[in-house]
């Protein structure tokens, strides 16, 4: 197989406003994620040959990609909506490279954006992201987003002994990044206290160990290496890419406590030709805060089991070992749902340009982006980098 | 009965209908593979293990024990409410496969990872009767 190592690159990246975004329809946050990407890469709409979307709950559409399309009046060559969830938002990124390195297409547009909170009431917003969930052998026991997550935590801590403390170590961290990040959502700094005191929804998960609802959406632009250097912002490298897809209802996983993240960190640092220590910061999915204790440790960031003492250490801070999150992630920053994770990629594409002002990781070179879908299913690595070697 | 108006009510299938059937008979109805005797939940036209089409349904003993669970505090819909807190949990049965259900007839802080469970069965319609799990060691 061709490697794709280097072969791609991003060369436009851009959010929208987030948070509470009541003024504009997820429709038109999409529009206008791209076209803040297309402005920061310094192009035309005329050159995108490839889009690539993920549809809307709010204004759900049966052919989301043609639809923005025609919205834009571009007309390219390769055009897909993708299903989607938090893996599959990255795992476009390996269809898409794939497609540059093939010459289907030259620059994919990768744009995706949704209205949580102004489109749907908190009922439906719930129940269209619950959905997920087997219809006939999970759903009617009543379980919630935030219960299929608890339900990975509880049996962590049996496991390894990971306490809420340690959970609650991980918002904290992200809310410190978001307070550094001038448009997040939650700015205000909390204490793991504040997190063991908030409202309890499914134990052990507290409020505050939850992702926000959100209004938002966020856009990168693709192309090859080789035309990259034409393009007026440093270009990001996709050095390693790679999935692994474990279930889809929680009822049915392998392991609770193991995800298939081990199977995509392995192939894409394999692809990379490098390991977790040479990483300088990660962004990680943190829809819940369990979520990354296991992907710190299924992504080799430390030994299995000892995801909470690493997060209590102040290892994901910025000034630690490896910043986890630094725009705060889906716990601080915004989670607008399926597009979430994109915000990530876009931080880090920031960051690898040394444009992250308060919040920049010092000397950063390379990152690793994982994200997950469904309910710890579809997995995710990325790693990308500032230079090629 | 048990009050279920509003419930996300299963919708039995062609492949899972027996599955329903069974429970409506208070049995927990499995699927074991006559060629390689793997046993598996939810019901499927092949064997997970050896793919053998040749998969007969069988009553489960109907116990297991607790994998892991939530105290749901923040029910999914105003239908589970009067419910709040319950214990969703994924349990193990005994012949191996794993499934989701509710822990009733104890105090949700009295569930433990490990501890051993049977089913109940629990009436929301005349045609769906639910399978949920009870402490084992419980006096019917």
């Amino acid at each position: 197989m061709q490697s794709l190592r280097g072969k791609v690159a991003i060369v436009g990246a851009a959010d929208t406003e987030v948070g509470i975004v009541p003024h504009l329809s997820a429709t038109q946050l999409c529009i206008d994620a791209a076209l803040r990407a297309l402005a920061d890469a310094g192009i035309s709409k005329e050159k995108v040959d490839g889009l690539i979307t993920c549809n809307s709950m709010a204004e759900p559409m049966l052919y989301h990609a043609e639809a923005i399309a025609e919205y834009l009046q571009i007309f390219p060559k390769y055009c897909m909506s993708v299903g989607t969830g938090g893996g599959t938002t990255f795992s476009v990124l390996h269809h898409a490279a794939s497609a540059i390195l093939t010459g289907v297409c030259d620059t994919v547009l990768i744009t995706m954006a949704d209205s949580l909170y102004s489109g749907l009431t908190k009922e439906q917003a719930m129940a269209a992201q619950v959905s997920t969930g087997h219809k006939q052998f999970e759903l009617p026991y009543g379980p919630t987003i935030p219960a299929y997550y608890a339900l990975i935590a509880k049996a962590h801590m049996e496991k390894y002994g990971t306490t809420p403390e340690q959970l609650a170590a991980i918002s904290v961290a992200a809310r410190k990044h978001a307070n550094l990040h001038p448009h997040a959502q939650m700015r205000e700094l909390i204490t793991v206290d504040d997190v063991l005191t908030s409202r309890m929804i499914a134990d052990p998960l507290h409020l505050l160990d939850c992702s926000l609802i959100s209004d938002g959406g966020s856009a990168v632009i693709l192309t090859s290496a080789e035309r990259a250097v034409e393009y007026p912002n440093h270009p990001v490298y996709l050095l390693g890419v790679g999935e692994g897809h474990g279930h889809e209802h929680i009822s049915q996983a392998r392991s609770l406590t193991t995800s298939a993240a081990v199977e995509s960190g392995k192939r894409a640092y394999e692809m990379a030709g490098i390991g977790p220590d040479e990483i300088d910061f990660a962004q990680l999915y943190d829809c819940f805060t369990p979520t990354v204790i296991i992907e710190l440790e299924d992504l080799g960031f430390c030994e299995k089991g000892e995801g909470g003492a690493f997060v209590e250490s102040g290892a994901i801070e910025l000034r630690g070992s490896l910043p986890v999150n630094t725009h705060g992630g889906l716990l601080s920053h915004c989670h607008p749902g399926n597009p979430g994770s994109m915000f990530a990629l876009t931080e880090t594409v920031t960051q690898l340009r040394h444009q992250a002002g308060g919040r920049q990781v010092q000397t950063a070179k390379v990152a690793l982006v994982h994200g997950q879908g469904g309910i710890m299913s579809s997995h995710t690595t990325l790693i990308l980098g500032r230079e090629v070697d | 009965m048990h009050e279920s108006s509003g419930k996300n009510f299963p919708q039995p299938t062609v492949e899972t209908a027996r599955f329903w059937e069974g429970c409506l008979e208070h049995k927990l109805l499995i699927q074991k593979c006559s060629d390689c005797h793997h046993c598996q939940f939810y019901p499927r036209l092949m064997c997970t293990k050896c793919s053998s089409r040749k998969v007969e349904w069988m009553k489960a003993s109907g116990r297991g024990k607790v994998m892991s669970f939530t105290i749901v505090h923040r029910a999914i819909s105003k239908a589970y409410l009067s419910d709040v807190p319950y214990v969703v949990a994924i349990i193990e049965l005994e012949e191996g496969p794993t499934m989701m259900s509710n822990i009733v007839q104890c105090e949700p802080k009295a569930v433990e990872i490990g501890m051993e469970v049977e089913v109940v069965f629990e009436n929301w319609s005349d045609t769906i009767t639910m399978p949920k799990f009870s402490p084992f060691y419980k006096e019917k």
